[in-house]
C-alpha cells in the first residue's frame, strides 16, 4: 500500500485545527449472547453451540439478555451519560452474510445512555474532557473470512467462510461528540480516551478487554478545518483501529494526509478508510455518503427497555471510582516518580500494573515487567502489551522472583512461556525446569570443578581481591545454565577461601 | 364420511375419554377425509399418516396408562404451515422453503402437542401469509368446500377449508389484518384473532411482528375457546407475549348470557361497499341480539377509513425486514446466477426465484416506506394513524362491552376474480385490519348464507385487550341461538363434497 503525500506534522498543524471523534464498540462478557440463549465465548469451534435465532432461522425471535443490559447501564454511568427511563431497540437491515437475519438489532434514536463526560489525562499531564454524546446496545456480526483472493478483502476473493459463533455478542457502542482544542495531542487523546475506556470496563468487569480478540474496536473520525474557520472539515472515518498503537498513528497519518491534499487545493472525500498496520497507512474504503441506507425503525419482537430508578441508582452506588480520581490515587499510593508513571500511563497499562499489585506483586516489581519485557515482547510482535499476560500471572511471577525460586533471567524465559500459553509462571517453572538450584551441595559440586579449572582464585580472595570470585560465579552459572542464585554462589565462593 | 369427523372437537373429546373411541381412530378417520376430499379442497400442503398416527397412538398409550391428559387430548389439528414444525415442512406458502425442517416446533404447536392433540399435517396459505385468497400460495390455491370455484379466503384459506370440509375439527390459523377471521366469514366456520400477546409468535414465521396473531379455526365458538385455553399464555421466547393469568374461554362459552351486554355496531363498517346478503344477514343476526337481551348501540370509530392505508405501511415495512433472512445462505431455496456470482447476486437470483409476485411487491413497498427521506411521510405517519385507531377503539369501549361489523364486505369471490387487482384484494379486509392494528380480540362467526349466492356470512365481534372471554360470551350466545333458528350448524346447509374414488390411506 504506497502511502500518500503527508504534510510535515507541525506544518499540518500550523494551517489546520484538528477535529476528531472516536466510536468505540465493547463486547460485553455476558455469559449469554445479546439476544439468544447461546454461549458468549471466545475461540469455540466455528459455528458451535448456536442458537435458532444466531442463524436467523424461520420463526424465532429476540428475547434482551437481562445482564447486558445492566453492564450497559454501568458502563453508561460510568461515562457520566443520562440513562434513559425508556429506550427503544431498532433494526438496522443491511444485506450482508454477517448477521443471519440480514439486520442488526441495535439502537438508534433512543439509546440507553445519552450525554455524558469523561476525564482522561495524557502522559504529559494535559487533562481533556470528552464529551460523549450516547452509548447504545447492539449485537456483534459474525465473521467471515474471504478466502482465495490476495488481500483477505471480498474483492478478489473466491468464497468466503461465515462464523456465527461472534453473531449476537452483546456489543455497546460509545460514541464522542465532537472533540475540540485537542491540537497537536489529537492522536494521543484518541488513544489515551480508547485506553481510559479499557480501564473503565475493566474496573466495572463488563468486558474481557483484549483488543486482540476484538473485545474493543475503535473507529476514528478526523476532519481539519483551516485555522479560523467556523464550519467543520469533511471527515474520514478509518475503522477497526484495533491497538492503542494504532489509534494514535491513525490519527496523526490522517491529518497529515488530508492536510497535504487540502494545501494542494483537492478536497477530502468522506469515506470510510482503513488501517494497515504494516505499512503504517490508511487506504480508501468505501464513500461513505447519504447513500447508506440502514431503514431504521423501531424493532417490533422487542419491547421498550424501562429499567426501574432503583436499579438505576443500585448500579450507580456500585460503581467503581472515576479514572481521573484512581489515576491520582494510584500515583500516591504507588511512589513512582513522574516519568515511571507516565511510562505505565502511557503503555495503557495503569489497570494492569493496580491489578497485579492487587494481585500481591508490589508496584515496583509490577510495573518493571510491564513496561519492561512484557512491552519489548509485545512490540516484538506487534500485540497490545495488555493482552500478553493476565496481572495474576504476573504477580505469581513476581512471587516467585521475590521468593528467589527465579532470577530475573529465568524469569524472562518464564514470561516467554507465559505469553506462549503455556499456563502459569509456576507450571512453566516446572515444566522446563527452570527454577534456581537452591540446594548447597550442587552449588558446591559446581563450586569445585570451577577450581579445579582456576585454582588461584581462592589466593586472590584471601589476598582481598574479592572480584576474582566472579570468574567462579560466572563459570558455576555457565555450567547451571543460569539456574543458580550469583548470590549464593558468591557467598558459598568466600567462605570457602576463609575456610581453606 | 365417518360419522367422527362430523363431531365437534368438544364431542370428540368427550367420546375419547368415555373411551368409546380412540385417538388412532379418530386420527384416521380424519385423514381418510383428507385422502377422500382434499385432492378437490387442496387444503393441505403436508399429510404424514405415520408421524400422526405415531402420535395418536402416543395419546391412546397415555391414557390406558392412566395418566392426566388435556380437555382436547386426542382431538386431530390442523396446522397452518406458518408455524415451524420439527416433524413437518414448513414453507409458509412459498418455494423459498420448500422442504424447509424446523430444528424446534412453535410454541402453539408444542403446547398443542403436550396437550395431547393430534397434528394433521400442514395447511395451505397465501405465500407468507400475504393475501386474502390463498391464490398467492406457491403451491397452487386452496378451493372453498362451499363451492371449488370460490376463494376459500387468505391467508388462512387451507386451515379454513379443512375445517370446513370436516378434514380436521380445528385448525390454527395466523392473523396479521384479518388471515384467520376473514377465511371463517366466507367458509362457515370460526375464527378468533386473540389479543396480540395472548398466544406466542415463537415459531410462527413473521408476517408483521407487530400485528401478526396466532388463533384457533373451528366449527363451533366453543371449540375455538378450548384451544386458546390450550395456547393462551406467557411464553418466555417471545418478548411480546402477555404476562396474564387468562380466564377459562370455555367457561366463558358455556355460561353464555346477553343480559346487559351492550353491543356498539360501527357506524364506518357497514353501508356502501358491503354487499346486499351480507348486510341483510347482519342485521338480522343484530335483531336476535338485540331481542335477546344485548342492548344495540352505534358508535363512531373516524379514524378506521385510515386503517388500510396505515396497514399497507407498516405490515409491508416489517415484512421487508421479516424476509430479508431468506437469501439462500443458510437454509431454503439456492439460486445460483449462470456461471456463479458474488453474495449478494446468489442472494437476488434466490429472491428472485423463490418469491411470488405479491411478496416482491410487499418487499419493495415496505423497503419503500423505510427509506430515509420517505420514513417520515410513510412509516411515520401510519405509525400516527395506527394511535388514532387506538384511540377510537379506547373511546368506543368507554361506551360499549364489544363492537361488532361484518367481518367482510362480501361473500366468496371467485378464483381469479380478484387476483389481478391488487386494491381490490386489500380491500377484503377492511373490517377487520383495524383489530390488528390496535392489537385487540376479534371474532368471526357464521350468521347464515346471503340470499343471493347462497355463500356464508360471517359476523365480527371485538372486544378490550385483554377481554377475550367477552367475545366468547357474546359468540357463544348468538351461535346458540342462530343454531336453534337453524336446527343445525349451517355447515350442516354445505353441499357434499364428491369423494375421490382413491382409497383412503389406511
Amino acid at each position: 500500500m504506497a502511502k500518500a503525500a503527508l504534510m510535515d506534522y507541525d506544518r499540518a498543524l500550523e494551517l489546520f485545527e484538528p477535529v476528531i471523534g472516536l466510536e468505540v464498540h465493547v463486547e460485553l462478557n455476558t455469559k449469554t449472547k445479546m439476544f439468544s440463549s447461546s454461549p458468549n465465548s471466545f475461540g469455540r469451534e466455528p459455528n458451535t453451540g448456536l442458537a435458532p435465532l444466531d442463524l436467523g432461522l424461520p420463526g424465532t425471535l429476540p428475547v434482551v439478555n437481562g445482564e447486558a443490559v445492566k453492564y450497559s447501564i454501568s458502563l453508561g454511568l460510568a461515562l457520566g451519560c443520562s440513562i434513559a427511563e425508556s429506550s427503544r431497540f431498532a433494526r438496522k437491515n443491511y444485506f450482508y452474510p454477517d448477521l443471519g437475519k440480514n439486520y442488526q438489532i441495535s439502537q438508534y434514536d433512543e439509546p440507553i445512555a445519552y450525554e455524558g463526560e469523561v476525564e482522561i489525562e495524557l502522559a504529559n499531564g494535559r487533562v481533556f474532557q470528552i464529551p460523549i454524546e450516547r452509548a447504545h446496545m447492539e449485537e456483534d456480526a459474525g465473521k467471515l473470512t474471504h478466502m482465495g483472493g490476495a488481500t483477505g478483502r471480498i474483492q478478489g476473493a473466491e468464497y468466503s467462510l461465515v462464523d456465527y459463533n461472534r453473531a449476537g455478542v452483546p456489543l455497546v457502542e460509545i460514541v464522542t461528540k465532537p472533540i475540540y482544542g485537542t491540537e497537536g495531542d489529537a492522536p494521543e487523546v484518541a488513544k489515551t480516551y480508547v485506553q481510559t475506556i479499557r480501564d473503565i470496563v475493566i474496573a466495572l468487569g463488563i468486558s474481557d478487554a483484549r483488543m486482540e480478540h476484538g473485545n474493543i474496536r475503535c473507529d476514528a473520525n478526523v476532519s481539519l478545518r483551516p485555522r479560523g474557520a467556523e464550519q467543520l472539515g469533511t471527515r474520514t472515518e478509518t475503522k477497526n483501529v484495533n491497538s492503542f498503537r494504532s489509534i494514535e498513528r491513525a490519527v496523526r497519518y490522517e491529518i497529515q494526509r488530508q492536510a497535504q491534499i487540502l494545501a494542494d487545493g483537492g478536497a477530502i472525500t468522506q469515506e470510510t478508510r482503513h488501517w494497515h498496520e504494516d505499512t503504517g497507512a490508511t487506504s480508501a474504503g468505501r464513500p461513505k455518503s447519504d447513500a447508506d441506507d440502514y431503514r431504521y425503525f423501531p424493532e417490533p419482537d422487542l419491547l421498550p427497555v424501562q429499567p426501574s430508578a432503583e436499579l438505576i441508582a443500585e448500579l450507580r452506588a456500585a460503581l467503581p471510582e472515576p479514572p481521573a480520581a484512581r489515576r491520582r490515587r494510584l500515583k500516591a499510593e504507588w511512589g513512582f516518580t513522574d516519568l515511571e508513571f507516565q511510562d505505565v500511563a502511557n503503555g495503557g497499562l495503569l489497570t494492569e500494573v493496580a491489578l497485579t499489585v492487587e494481585a500481591g506483586a508490589s508496584p515496583a516489581a509490577a510495573r518493571k515487567w510491564w513496561t519492561g519485557e512484557l512491552t519489548r515482547l509485545a512490540n516484538a510482535a506487534g500485540r497490545e502489551t495488555a493482552d500478553l499476560a493476565t496481572p495474576a500471572q504476573v504477580a505469581e511471577l513476581a512471587a516467585l522472583v521475590e521468593a528467589g525460586t527465579l532470577t530475573d533471567r529465568l524469569a524472562r524465559q518464564v514470561l516467554e512461556g507465559v505469553v506462549a500459553g503455556e499456563g502459569s509462571p509456576q507450571q512453566i517453572v516446572d515444566a522446563r525446569g527452570l527454577a534456581v538450584v537452591s540446594d548447597d551441595g550442587a552449588l558446591i559440586a559446581a563450586i569445585d570443578a570451577a577450581l579445579a579449572q582456576q585454582p588461584d582464585v581462592l589466593e586472590k580472595i584471601r589476598d582481598g581481591k574479592v572480584q576474582a570470585a566472579g570468574a567462579v560465579i560466572g563459570a558455576v552459572m555457565k555450567a547451571m545454565q543460569g539456574k543458580a542464585d550469583a548470590a549464593r554462589v558468591r557467598e558459598l565462593v568466600i567462605e570457602r577461601a576463609a575456610a581453606e | 364420511m365417518s360419522e367422527l369427523t362430523r363431531l365437534s372437537a368438544a364431542d370428540l373429546s368427550a367420546e375419547l375419554s368415555a373411551g368409546n373411541v380412540s385417538a388412532v381412530e379418530a386420527a384416521q378417520a380424519h385423514l381418510d377425509r383428507i385422502a377422500a376430499v382434499d385432492g378437490a379442497v387442496h387444503a393441505f400442503l403436508h399429510v404424514n399418516p405415520e408421524v400422526t398416527l405415531a402420535q395418536a397412538a402416543e395419546v391412546d398409550r397415555k391414557r390406558a396408562a392412566g395418566e392426566q391428559l388435556g380437555a382436547l387430548a386426542g382431538v386431530p389439528i390442523a396446522v397452518k404451515d406458518v408455524l415451524v414444525t420439527k416433524d413437518m415442512p414448513a414453507t409458509s406458502g412459498s418455494k423459498i422453503l420448500e422442504g424447509y425442517v424446523s430444528p424446534f416446533d412453535a410454541t402453539p404447536v408444542a403446547l398443542a402437542k403436550a396437550a395431547g392433540l393430534v397434528p394433521l399435517g400442514k395447511t395451505n396459505m397465501d405465500e407468507f401469509a400475504m393475501g386474502s385468497s390463498t391464490e398467492h400460495s406457491a403451491y397452487g390455491p386452496t378451493h372453498n368446500p362451499w363451492d371449488l370455484d370460490r376463494i376459500p379466503g387468505g391467508s388462512g384459506g387451507g386451515s379454513a377449508a379443512a375445517v370446513a370440509a370436516y378434514e380436521a375439527p380445528l385448525a390454527f390459523g395466523s392473523d396479521t389484518g384479518g388471515s384467520i377471521r376473514q377465511p371463517a366469514h366466507v367458509t362457515g366456520t370460526v375464527g378468533v384473532k386473540p389479543t396480540y400477546g395472548a398466544v406466542s409468535r415463537y415459531g410462527s414465521i413473521a408476517l408483521a411482528s407487530s400485528l401478526d396473531q396466532v388463533g384457533p379455526v373451528s366449527r363451533t365458538v366453543l371449540d375455538a375457546a378450548l384451544l386458546q385455553d390450550v395456547i393462551a399464555g406467557h411464553d418466555p421466547n417471545d418478548s411480546t407475549s402477555l404476562n396474564e393469568s387468562w380466564p377459562s374461554m370455555a367457561e366463558a362459552v358455556r355460561g353464555a348470557d346477553l343480559t346487559g351486554l351492550k353491543i356498539g355496531v360501527i357506524r364506518e363498517l357497514d353501508g356502501d361497499g358491503f354487499q346486499a346478503g351480507v348486510r341483510q344477514r347482519y342485521r338480522e343476526a343484530l335483531d336476535l341480539l338485540a331481542s335477546n337481551g344485548a342492548e344495540i348501540v352505534e358508535v363512531s370509530a373516524p379514524n378506521f377509513q385510515y386503517s388500510i392505508a396505515a396497514y399497507y405501511l407498516i405490515m409491508p415495512a416489517e415484512a421487508s425486514s421479516n424476509l430479508a433472512k431468506f437469501d439462500s445462505v443458510r437454509f431454503g431455496l439456492r439460486q445460483a446466477p449462470a456461471g456463479g456470482g458474488t453474495v449478494e447476486q446468489v442472494m437476488a437470483a434466490t429472491r428472485e426465484a423463490g418469491f411470488g409476485p405479491e411478496v416482491k411487491r410487499r418487499v419493495i413497498l415496505g423497503t419503500y416506506a423505510l427509506s430515509a427521506g420517505y420514513y417520515d411521510a410513510y412509516y411515520g405517519s401510519a405509525q400516527k394513524v395506527r394511535t388514532l385507531v387506538q384511540q377510537d377503539f379506547a373511546n368506543a369501549f368507554e361506551q360499549v362491552d364489544v363492537l361488532v361489523s361484518p367481518t367482510a364486505p362480501t361473500t366468496a369471490f371467485k378464483l381469479g376474480e380478484k387476483l389481478d387487482d391488487p386494491m381490490a384484494m386489500y380491500l377484503n379486509d377492511i373490517a377487520t385490519i383495524p383489530a390488528n392494528l390496535a392489537g385487540v380480540p376479534g371474532m368471526s362467526l357464521p350468521i347464515g348464507l346471503a340470499p343471493e349466492d347462497g355463500l356464508p356470512v360471517g359476523i365480527q365481534f371485538l372486544a378490550p385487550a385483554r377481554q377475550d372471554a367477552r367475545l366468547y360470551n357474546v359468540g357463544g350466545a348468538l351461535e346458540s341461538l342462530l343454531v336453534d333458528r337453524w336446527g343445525g350448524p349451517l355447515l350442516a346447509q354445505a353441499p357434499e363434497l364428491a369423494v375421490s374414488t382413491q382409497e383412503g390411506t389406511r
